[in-house]
């Protein structure tokens, strides 16, 4: 199968990735080789595949909360930037839209 | 005394840790000694991103206190690397990656807690390839890290600066992670033991998720009896880790030196002629390494395990989808570093397209490929019937065999820069590792000799899941018949 730019363009939008002038191309030229390969997987015959396995059953814990924002400050204390025991961001929600 | 500390961090961890317990040296003089060679390990072959000096001589005073006290720990004051995408609570993880650049880890993963508490010391946090996605180091931010055994190869990967640290006895002991060799494959190109354990042995809390249904943490020591304490340190259940087994663990060492007689080793016959090729000298290590456990009383039986050919393809497709879903979290709004942007999404695309490097980006993108729509059915639902299939020819061929042995890695270790420019090339090169990580198999790689280069040469012992003592008795054999291949050239004293 081969990869296009414009696939690679899409991919990395998905991936929230930008991609520089021509990097497109040239990651497309690599997929493309790798994905190449992943053809020999269509080799199998379908009637030798098991079924998509499930994935297996997840054991619950107990869900113990932990404390208040503010009483954590190791989950922000990595954050590039926090405030009150939340992390900042740009803002989403204009104040008149 | 600076003698017989530089003899005892040369030899085994288990006789320095007998030394500590029977207090004949301290953990701190130990601890001393080994932050010394730390630092020339990472000026000559930059092994290490971070060294903690004052960390390590506090827990070095702790573990003196707990002898003192008479507790008894089988690794007592051992000096103890960890690789960087494995937290140690304090020191800064970055996983070789500059999307985690100031990332300070706030506890201890699960398998670094249980070493400390059999007696580890951690002296720092070694190079890898940028959140595991290598096999040579080069993908590491940080720039390669160099094979004792020759300063111009690669000491393979992703867990490059922990075996090259261990390689160059700067510490006894390392914390390795496993997704597709990457505790195995460097092994291998360093002359070290190196072990993946069955899939769920020792959990995954603490470790940076590359790929979450293949990650495995593990060791790599100088001997196997060093390899096997510290997997019996390591493993067990672990309420933080879902996937963790809930079964207590295998006792690794009663049969440690239980020999091969009796056990029925299989000979893989896939691994006559990988894509990709395979080197003859280690073809030759394969032969005398089936010849010595043939005259220690195993039985050679040639077994196939056809879909192994497919393994890398199944491999890159799954192990990339995961990343792709693991890596979404590195976005410069909870950890690391921030690229400021155009809105919020633009703030995640910057940080992002900063952040990564090449190798990482190809991945996220591959991965991202394979599970969108349109292709989901065709690449990643295939795969993940493949991987299936490949667990079924596993127990095909364990009906007729014990375990299976084949070369760790095709090649012995390469040049740096030697592989760089083509991803398929270092990917082939994965064939016999993939396999049993595929399938949650326990595997190890342990030391077969030198090719005529003078380079390291590693074999692989695969079992069903849940047979490391016999994979750990059969290495062990191998390890005892086989005598000592030498120090490298780069050892430090």
């Amino acid at each position: 199968m081969k990869i296009d730019s414009e696939l690679v363009r899409s991919v990395a939008r998905l991936a929230a990735l930008d991609l520089v002038d021509g990097e497109d191309t040239r990651l497309a030229e690599e997929l493309t080789r790798v994905v190449d390969h992943f053809e020999t997987l269509r080799r199998v015959p379908d009637d030798l595949l098991p079924p998509l396995p499930a994935p297996p059953p997840t054991p619950l814990r107990a869900d113990l909360p932990a404390g208040e924002p503010g009483e954590r400050p190791f989950v922000t204390a990595n954050a590039p930037e926090a405030s009150h025991g939340h992390f900042v961001v740009p803002r989403v929600v204009s104040r008149n839209g | 005394m600076t003698s017989d500390l530089d003899l005892l961090l040369d030899g085994p961890a288990h006789e320095l840790a007998a030394a500590v317990s029977f207090r004949k040296v301290t953990a701190r003089q130990v601890a001393e000694v080994s932050l010394g060679r730390v630092a020339k390990s990472r000026a000559l072959h930059g092994s290490f991103l971070h060294v903690a000096p004052a960390a390590a001589l506090a827990a070095a005073d702790e573990v003196d206190r707990r002898v003192a006290s008479g507790e008894a720990m089988p690794l007592a004051g051992v000096p103890l690397a960890v690789k960087d995408n494995v937290n140690v609570a304090g020191l800064p993880s970055t996983a070789g990656s500059r999307i985690l650049a100031g990332f300070v880890a706030a506890d201890d993963a699960t398998c670094v807690a249980r070493l400390r508490a059999a007696g580890c010391v951690v002296v720092g946090k070694t190079s890898c390839d940028e959140f595991g996605m290598g096999s040579s180091n080069e993908n590491s931010a940080f720039g390669p890290v160099r094979n004792p055994w020759d300063p111009s190869c690669v000491p393979g990967g992703s867990s490059g600066g922990s075996a090259a640290a261990v390689a160059a006895l700067a510490v006894p002991l390392a914390i390795g992670t496993d997704t597709g060799g990457s505790v195995r494959q460097p092994a291998s190109f360093c002359s070290l033991v190196g072990v993946k354990p069955t899939y769920g042995r020792v959990p995954r809390y603490g470790l940076l998720a590359y790929a979450s249904s293949l990650d495995q943490a593990g060791p790599l020591a100088r001997n196997v009896r060093d390899a096997a304490l510290a997997l019996a340190a390591m493993s067990g259940p672990d309420p933080r880790d879902a996937t963790s087994l809930r079964s207590a663990p295998p006792e690794l060492l009663e049969r440690l030196e239980a020999g091969a007689a009796g056990a029925r080793i299989g000979l893989l016959a896939e691994a006559e002629a990988p894509e990709g090729g395979l080197d003859s000298d280690v073809g030759a290590a394969l032969e005398t390494t089936a010849r010595l456990l043939e005259s220690a009383g195993a039985t050679l039986v040639r077994v196939s395990v056809p879909r192994v050919s497919l393994a890398v393809a199944a491999y890159y497709i799954l192990a990339t989808a995961e990343a792709s879903s693991n890596l979404a979290r590195y976005d410069g709004v909870r950890y690391g570093a921030r690229r400021e942007g155009d809105g919020l999404s633009g703030l995640y695309r910057a940080t992002r397209t900063a952040g990564f490097g090449p190798e990482v980006k190809r991945r996220i993108l591959l991965g991202t490929f394979a599970l969108s729509s349109g292709y989901r059915e065709a690449w990643y639902e295939r795969a993940q019937r493949v991987r299936a299939l490949l667990a079924i020819d596993f127990a095909e061929a364990f009906r007729s065999c014990d375990a299976i042995l084949c070369p760790t890695a095709p090649q012995p270790a390469f040049r740096i820069g030697e592989k760089g420019a083509d991803p398929l090339a270092m990917y082939l090169a994965d064939v016999f590792t993939v396999p049993a990580s595929l399938a949650g198999l326990p595997a190890l790689s342990v030391p077969a000799g030198l090719s005529r280069d003078r380079l390291p040469i590693g074999m692989q012992l695969a079992g069903p899941a849940g047979s490391e003592p016999l994979l750990l008795a059969l290495g062990r054999e191998v390890e005892r018949a086989a005598g000592e291949w030498g120090r490298p050239p780069g050892a430090i004293r």
